[in-house]
């Protein structure tokens, strides 16, 4: 049985009308879905730049990665051996650290989004207008710009220890960079989303991860590995975008590998994103 | 005019190992100008009725319509209009960024509802002057005292001048001072600009402070509602207890056949009842004892609170699982945030593997 329940026949005080109520000014969704990207992409990077221990960090960390695991590489080059070009092993190297700058540097961005669930922020924007799309859109496209500004960070450093490629593959490079920052961040702002819990999200998140670089061949090379290894690694994603960007750095762009490698970045950030807008769109997150 | 208007209005949350019925069949109505509080015991559907109502969660069965619009059609035409002002204890706070300014809240919250850069600004300034905020525009919402922080929650959802605002627990984890300052805000809100004010509450006090009208929810559904006076009297009458020199298990006999007494107990000494209209029927009683030379030795009328009604209604008190007297502040949100956190984390899982 449920109680019905009915407003008094007289309200305890005559109440003025309200003087012309919610100003509510109609936009095509779609313009809407930019602006309120933009919106909120604003005030993210507000927020990241307020606090500048971590930009600065950030910016650090590629070059700290070139310095301390660079020597050894250069070591193997000389001896001739993995298929590192002996005369620029850089140009092999660099490409795989900007894949694991973008593996890491965007799969942990899903801490941020359970604090700001935590602080009631995520709800506070799902009952306004803004596209409940923006709100991982704007997020998303803060965490490509960061990312990107320390692989260019990374690319210069590169230069410095020696590294030679031509512009145009850095610049194919920092758009596979930017893909993969457009799939992980989403996945993990939705997972994040989904979790509500760092507890949960640390673990899971370096159970998928380290498995992944690993047979992304970052490292080493697969080829390097037995038959199965290499089996298992042709189902990853990572495989196939490395192997197109090292291509890049050494100046071969129309071949099959680099279709291969744009084909699975473009689809994979497709992917990623589309279910990430579900966990976002859908209305109990 | 309703501008609140919902039809059996339901949620079940299930996972794999039990189902539970957080809302079982809501139909209420509001009219606007009205300030209604929704009271209940933690745990009792009073969130999850809210955020059913700001499209925050899909209800299981029921509709609604919500300021003019239908809350399963046109969400987004609800969202336009309404205001909401979050709950801020348990697991999720107000909805204020620790790191952003007073002032940049307020911007985006007004950029977010589309008004233009003038009109969000002319609205903040007179938000923060009718709310206290006047000097705190440029500070980080970390360093706000629980009370600031919380106005600028109920200024955020009002920046585009709703008609209609939700309310999740407006008060609660304030100092009573702060509080009554509050309600002071929302009674004028009504009553200035005619806004229709939606809360949740599980305070008496304000309950009987606050609103015209109030709803009762237990267990999911609604147990009764009404002007919080007319609540009172109907359900509970007066609460009279007194205690006489001679027999007393005679007088309560007496007194058990006098009209309008509803219950009477006897514990020692004292007898307890509740009357309708204590105060008329006080002189009667006394002579009624008086002609059996029963001499009163003290009499004591008590009007009945919210939490009576509540009692008479359910057999248990408000009272007992209130945060304030668990010690822990645990919320229904906290509950309700188990319960989805394990079908949600249980589809994670699934959709990784």
């Amino acid at each position: 049985m449920t109680a019905t329940a009915t407003p008094p026949a007289n309200p305890a005080a005559p109440h003025p009308t309200p003087p012309s109520p919610s100003p509510v000014k109609q936009q095509p969704a779609v313009l809407g879905f930019f602006s309120d990207t933009w919106l909120i992409f604003t005030r993210q990077l507000r927020l990241s730049l307020r606090n500048p221990a971590w930009v600065i960090i950030g910016l650090i960390q590629p070059i700290l990665y070139l310095a301390f695991f660079g020597p050894l590489l250069s070591k193997i080059a000389k001896g001739g051996i993995l298929g590192v070009p002996a005369n620029n092993p850089y140009s092999f190297f660099v490409p795989g650290l900007l894949i694991q700058l973008g593996l890491f540097g965007a799969a942990f961005v899903g801490f941020t989004i359970i604090s700001d669930w935590r602080a009631g922020v995520i709800e506070r924007f799902r009952v306004t207008p803004v596209s409940r799309m923006a709100l991982l859109a704007g997020r998303v496209l803060r965490d490509v710009l960061t990312l990107t500004v320390q692989a260019i960070v990374l690319v210069l450093a590169g230069l410095a220890f020696g590294m030679r490629a031509p512009i145009g593959g850095v610049l194919v490079g920092l758009g596979f960079v930017a893909l993969v920052a457009v799939s992980l961040s989403a996945v993990s702002y939705a997972v994040g989303l989904l979790l509500k819990s760092e507890d949960a999200l640390a673990p899971l998140l370096n159970m998928v991860m380290v498995p992944l670089m690993l047979l992304s061949g970052i490292m080493l090379p697969l080829t390097l590995g037995p038959h199965w290894l290499r089996g298992i690694a042709k189902a990853t994603p990572f495989g196939y975008i490395i192997n197109a960007m090292r291509d890049a750095f050494a100046g071969h762009y129309f071949n099959a590998i680099m279709v291969e490698g744009i084909c699975v970045a473009v689809g994979l950030a497709i992917v990623c994103l589309w279910l990430a807008s579900r966990a976002f769109i859908k209305e109990n997150a | 005019m309703p501008i609140i208007e919902a039809n059996g209005l339901a949620r079940t949350f299930a996972s794999r190992k039990r189902k539970v019925e957080a809302v079982r069949g809501v139909d209420l109505t509001v009219d606007s100008g009205e300030i209604v509080g929704f009271l209940g015991p933690n745990g009792a559907g009073k969130t999850t009725t809210l955020r059913m109502l700001t499209t925050l969660l899909r209800p299981t069965a029921g509709t609604a319509t919500v300021a003019g619009c239908d809350l399963l059609k046109d969400p987004l035409g609800v969202r336009q209009r309404i205001g909401y002002v979050p709950q801020a204890i348990g697991v999720t706070a107000g909805g204020t960024d620790p790191n952003c300014t007073v002032s940049e809240e307020l911007a985006i919250q007004g950029r977010a509802y589309r008004l233009s850069a003038a009109d969000t600004a002319a609205r903040a300034n007179l938000l923060t002057n009718q709310l206290d905020l006047t000097g705190l525009e440029p500070r980080l919402c970390k360093t706000l005292s629980g009370g600031q922080r919380r106005r600028l929650d109920i200024a955020l959802g009002l920046i585009h001048s709703p008609s209609l605002v939700f309310m999740d627990e407006p008060t609660t984890g304030l100092d009573p001072q702060s509080r009554s300052n509050l309600w002071e805000h929302i009674t004028d809100l009504r009553d200035k600009l005619g806004t229709t004010i939606f809360l949740t509450t599980h305070y008496l006090e304000e309950a009987d402070a606050l609103c015209d009208r109030v709803l009762v929810i237990d267990h999911g559904k609604i147990i009764a509602e009404g002007v919080p006076d007319e609540l009172k009297r109907q359900i509970s009458g007066d609460v009279v207890t007194l205690s006489v020199t001679g027999d007393s298990a005679q007088a309560k006999t007496i007194l058990a056949e006098y009209p309008g007494v509803r219950e009477i107990s006897l514990d020692g000494r004292a007898i307890r009842m509740t009357v309708e209209h204590g105060e008329e029927a006080l002189p009667g009683m006394l002579r009624a004892l008086d002609a059996h030379d029963i001499t009163l030795a003290s009499i004591q009328l008590a009007r009945p609170t919210l939490d009576d009604v509540f009692l008479t209604l359910t057999g248990r008190s408000l009272r007992d699982d209130s945060p304030s007297a668990n010690g822990h502040g645990q919320t229904e949100a906290d509950d309700q945030t188990k319960i989805e956190d394990e079908e949600l984390a249980g589809a994670g899982r699934s959709g990784r593997s």
